[in-house]
């Protein structure tokens, strides 16, 4: 069956957010566009499912994070190496920010578990709603808020270990200054 | 659990009864982490949509010439 130009349209439409939100949930931008292909196949194949009139992004969406979480639970093993696939699949950064800074959010995003790596990314990044984030990861509203605020912590703590660490003597000066600034 | 640098914050920890203002420094990452997930994110999305994902679209949509061969 013909697919409705229009569908289509939307669907092609809302393939850069689908980019963006896998290759925040994989680090890698191949697979994240592995990901992203599966998931216009479904959708299409699946397409009697969709309701006119409700969220097309979103329903692309929940089909794409239930993929990530199929195949993440299947590639859990073979995934040891993924620091050094981070970088290798990034192709272009923004001028703001650095490689290293980049890099280190993508290694820290993937020390998440994937149910608080997709509630940070979906709300802090894609720019979905709390309301909307828990359409996509059928979960109630408040779970997925309690998912974002641990992320949160859980990804400072990971970058402040890394700024000290990674970032050397104007990192470390930084942090002694402001820690002595607010009188520890 | 982890070694953490000596940088000796711990915010979350002892709330209220903190004499520091409730982590000026940890502020400053979530700005930092919310940058950087909008950073990430924005950078792909800039992209724009592939050639691959139209031209997958377009040959979905038209079974037919495609089983053909």
């Amino acid at each position: 069956m013909p697919l409705d130009p229009t569908l289509r349209d939307a669907m092609l439409a809302a393939v850069p957010r689908l980019r963006g939100f896998a290759v925040s949930l994989c680090g890698n931008v191949d697979r994240a566009d592995d990901l992203v292909q599966e998931t216009l196949v479904r959708a299409l194949s699946n397409i009697d499912s969709f309701r006119p009139g409700t969220n097309l992004t979103a329903w692309l969406f929940t089909i794409l994070r239930n993929h990530f979480r199929s195949e993440y639970r299947k590639r859990r093993r073979e995934v040891e190496d993924v620091d050094g696939r981070h970088t290798d699949g990034l192709r272009s950064q923004p001028e703001q920010m650095s490689h290293v800074e980049l890099g280190e959010l993508r290694v820290a995003l993937t020390k998440l578990p994937p149910d608080q790596r997709e509630a940070v990314v979906l709300v802090g990044a894609s720019g979905f709603s709390y309301e909307e984030a828990a359409e996509i990861c059928e979960c109630a509203v408040g779970t997925i808020k309690s998912r974002v605020n641990r992320a949160r912590t859980r990804l400072a703590e990971l970058m402040a270990i890394d700024d000290a660490t990674d970032f050397g003597p104007d990192a470390a000066m930084q942090a002694a200054l402001s820690e002595r600034d607010v009188g520890t | 659990m982890k070694r953490r640098k000596p940088m000796n914050r711990n915010p979350a920890k002892q709330s209220g009864s903190s004499d520091r203002p409730p982590g000026a420094l940890d502020r400053d990452i979530q700005a930092k982490i919310g940058d950087q997930l909008r950073a990430m994110h924005d950078d792909i999305v800039n992209q724009g949509v592939p050639d691959r994902f139209a031209d997958l679209l377009a040959r979905l949509d038209k079974p037919d010439t495609s089983e053909g061969q």
